[in-house]
């Protein structure tokens, strides 16, 4: 593999991490923490949404989070040609 | 046929698969010892990660923390997940691809420098230390409560039993044995709950159960209104905190989440977990089956707490609200009294149990007599308790001074019993709690034992020793490692508890930096990660020590951050201490440069496998 090659590869991944990443932070320290005050008014199914995310909403994100990730690299690796 | 015997009949049953399970899967080489040959399915990996994971703690006392706390309790679940997306993004996919067996390898590779991986060996064993002494003590505990021998003997039946596993099989056996306790225990958690949410809410899985109404047959005042509502009203007029909401400062919360993330990713126990699978990918995607298996109990726990508490308020209060007389107690209530589980002290004479905010007992903890009650209650040694003057009562909010003692961990014990499940179901939970305790211990024992045989031994003391007499010396140190575990388990330092934290707290400060670092910085050089890691892990263990085994007052905690959040202040602190260091010293050598190259990139990583096709 070319340099610039291995280069590239690591910003795509790079900038795949941080994305992830924000959606992570916002779900858990966002609105489980931060804002968790202001979405707790909101109401829906018998939740006050921000303890909802405190304690589910999170996790499921969370689960979500890393099914995405786990395919979005496969696919960077086979544009790259690194794959296993 | 009797509890007892039942009981026996699952635990012993279990204890023959696992048993079954190590002698199939005996390890032949340090591979198969130390990462189970590195050719394990990611969704098996998973699953024995999870079970890994969740201990005694987790299966017991996480459902009864988030009972008695409610919103406070938020961070443990989701710092106890969101460490996974930590460890999936950042750490794990990188180190399956350097592809050796341990932390301490890959620090001291890549920090090249047997003094950096001297370090991590230390603070592995520590780690690893304080957090086994709970586990054993918890398998003790267990025992002692459903089988009836002493917490001693428990304790011994256990280290037999993980002897026998962990040290035949190594992490092969490991894996596989945790796989079926995997089993056991989330069948074990799940089955009680389905049950007490069916019969409060009339909903089926516990998972999204927690957002519904309450049945008309449980509380008619109630009836209709959701459960999380009910329960701040209710618990707000017996003079407890709203439980959606927290009593803890934002930042407080912020930083104690933070480092549990952290430290889950840090965790040595876990970070090994994903040497075992066959590539990168593989690693990936093992993290994500590792969640998923998590999350069932993890999403579960919130519907426990919040519908046990409900249920508890419920039965102890009646459907008024102002008591129960203690002969209309349930037989569930009188039989965890025996074990001073729970205890009644009737302090207005009235004859009716009372549950509100404040302790019912003076000088904590209830303590047994023989005697017993006019109402058949048992009494206890405790000095008799002042209603106007007892801690936490406060006559201007609640109706009543609170009568009753819970022990939070009835919340998940108990359950059974509070639904009226079939004397199987408890034997069943008893079998769970047994297997996440025993499969917590051995994945420690593991990491205890490889750090002393293959770090220390191999890499750093008798580089010369062949794989025949490294195998030789882990088993030995796994013999090692239990007789301490159990020592630990039979004289439990007091503060089992406290030190839960310390582990969390110097996982965060020292291996979540110094990892993220050698993969993500390639600048970083020895000098940076040795400075960083000290630093980290002096601060946090010397505030921790402070302020929970030296008594330091909670006027003087640094912006009132409570010791289990100041890792996330340790971290940052490393990662700066590191940042400055690594600008004024040399670079790493051209070498070091080029591993970090070839760690990012997928391709490869098999090499270790070359001999061995998939």
């Amino acid at each position: 593999m070319k340099e610039e090659q291995a280069i590239a590869y690591w910003r795509e991944n790079i900038s795949l991490i941080i994305r992830y990443l924000i959606i992570w932070f916002v779900a858990s320290y966002g609105c489980g923490i931060l804002f968790v005050d202001a979405l707790n008014k909101i109401h829906f199914f018998g939740f006050k949404m921000g303890f909802w995310f405190a304690q589910q909403g999170s996790i499921f994100i969370f689960l979500a989070l890393l099914v995405m990730y786990a395919r979005s690299m496969n696919k960077l690796d086979k544009k790259y040609d690194v794959h296993e | 046929m009797s509890l007892d015997v039942l009981t026996y009949l699952f635990v012993g049953l279990s204890f023959t698969l696992y048993i079954g399970i190590a002698i199939w899967a005996r390890a032949g080489s340090t591979k198969e010892f130390y990462v189970a040959g590195g050719g394990v399915h990611p969704a098996a990996n998973g699953m024995a990660t999870a079970a890994d994971w969740m201990s005694a703690a987790s299966f017991i006392s996480l459902a009864g923390i988030v009972s008695f706390s409610g919103y406070d309790a938020s961070g443990y679940l989701m710092g106890w997940t969101g460490g996974y997306v930590m460890l999936a993004l950042l750490l794990a996919p990188y180190l399956r691809k350097f592809g050796k067996f341990t932390v301490p390898d890959f620090i001291g590779d890549r920090y090249y420098s047997n003094t950096a991986r001297t370090l991590a060996v230390i603070c592995v064993i520590f780690i690893s230390f304080t957090y086994i002494a709970g586990q054993m003590r918890g398998t003790g505990i267990v025992f002692s409560r459903f089988l009836h021998v002493d917490i001693d003997t428990g304790v011994l039946i256990g280290m037999v039993i993980v002897f026998f596993y962990a040290v035949m099989g190594g992490m092969k056996g490991i894996t596989y044995t945790q796989v079926a306790q995997y089993c056991i225990l989330i069948f074990a958690y799940t089955v009680p709950a389905v049950f007490l949410v069916m019969q409060v809410t009339g909903h089926v899985l516990p998972q999204t159960g927690l957002g519904a109404t309450v049945l008309e047959s449980v509380n008619p005042v109630w009836a209709g209104k959701p459960v999380l509502f009910v329960l701040d009203e209710v618990v707000q007029d017996l003079g407890f905190h709203e439980y959606t909401t927290g009593t803890r400062t934002t930042i407080d919360t912020f930083f104690i989440t933070a480092a549990l993330m952290a430290g889950t990713a840090g965790l040595p126990h876990v970070i090994v977990r994903f040497f075992t699978v066959p590539n990168v990918r593989d690693a990936r995607s093992s993290a994500g089956w590792a969640l998923m298996f998590i999350a069932v109990l993890y999403l579960t726990v919130p519907a426990v707490g919040a519908i046990g508490q409900l249920n508890l308020i419920n039965t102890l209060n009646g459907e008024q609200g102002d008591g129960v007389s203690y002969s209309d107690m349930p037989s569930w209530f009188k039989n965890w009294e025996q074990s001073g589980l729970v205890a009644w002290n009737d302090r207005n004479g009235d004859g009716k149990v009372q549950y509100a905010a404040g302790d019912a007992f003076m000088d904590g903890k209830p303590v047994l007599t023989d005697k017993y009650g006019e109402f058949g209650q048992r009494l206890t040694e405790n000095p008799l308790i002042d209603t106007e003057a007892s801690p936490g009562f406060d006559p201007g909010i609640q109706p009543y001074a609170n009568e009753v003692f819970v022990d939070r961990d009835i919340m998940v014990l108990a359950n059974p019993e509070v639904a009226s499940l079939p004397d199987w179901v408890i034997a069943l939970v008893a079998a769970g709690a047994v297997a996440a305790a025993l499969s917590t211990a051995a994945g420690l024992l593991l990491v205890i034992s490889t750090a002393i045989s293959h770090d220390l031994l191999k890499k750093t003391l008798l580089p010369e020793i062949n794989e025949r007499q490294e195998l030789v010396a882990a088993r030995m140190a796994s013999v090692a490692a239990i007789c301490i575990a159990g020592y630990f388990g039979l004289n439990p330092p007091g503060y089992v508890a406290a030190t839960v934290a310390l582990a969390f707290g110097l996982a965060a400060a020292s291996f979540f930096p110094v990892i993220f670092m050698g993969i993500f910085f390639k600048r970083m050089n020895k000098e940076g990660a040795i400075a960083g890691m000290l630093v980290g892990l002096l601060s946090t263990m010397a505030y921790i020590v402070y302020f929970k085994f030296m008594g330091g007052a909670k006027e003087d905690l640094f912006m009132g951050i409570s010791p289990e959040g100041f890792g996330t202040l340790g971290m940052l602190m490393n990662f700066t201490v590191a940042f400055v260091v690594s600008r004024v010293t040399p670079r790493p050598p051209e070498e070091v440069q080029a591993m970090v190259d070839d760690i990012r990139i997928p391709r490869s990583a098999g090499r270790v496998h070359a001999q061995e096709p998939r």
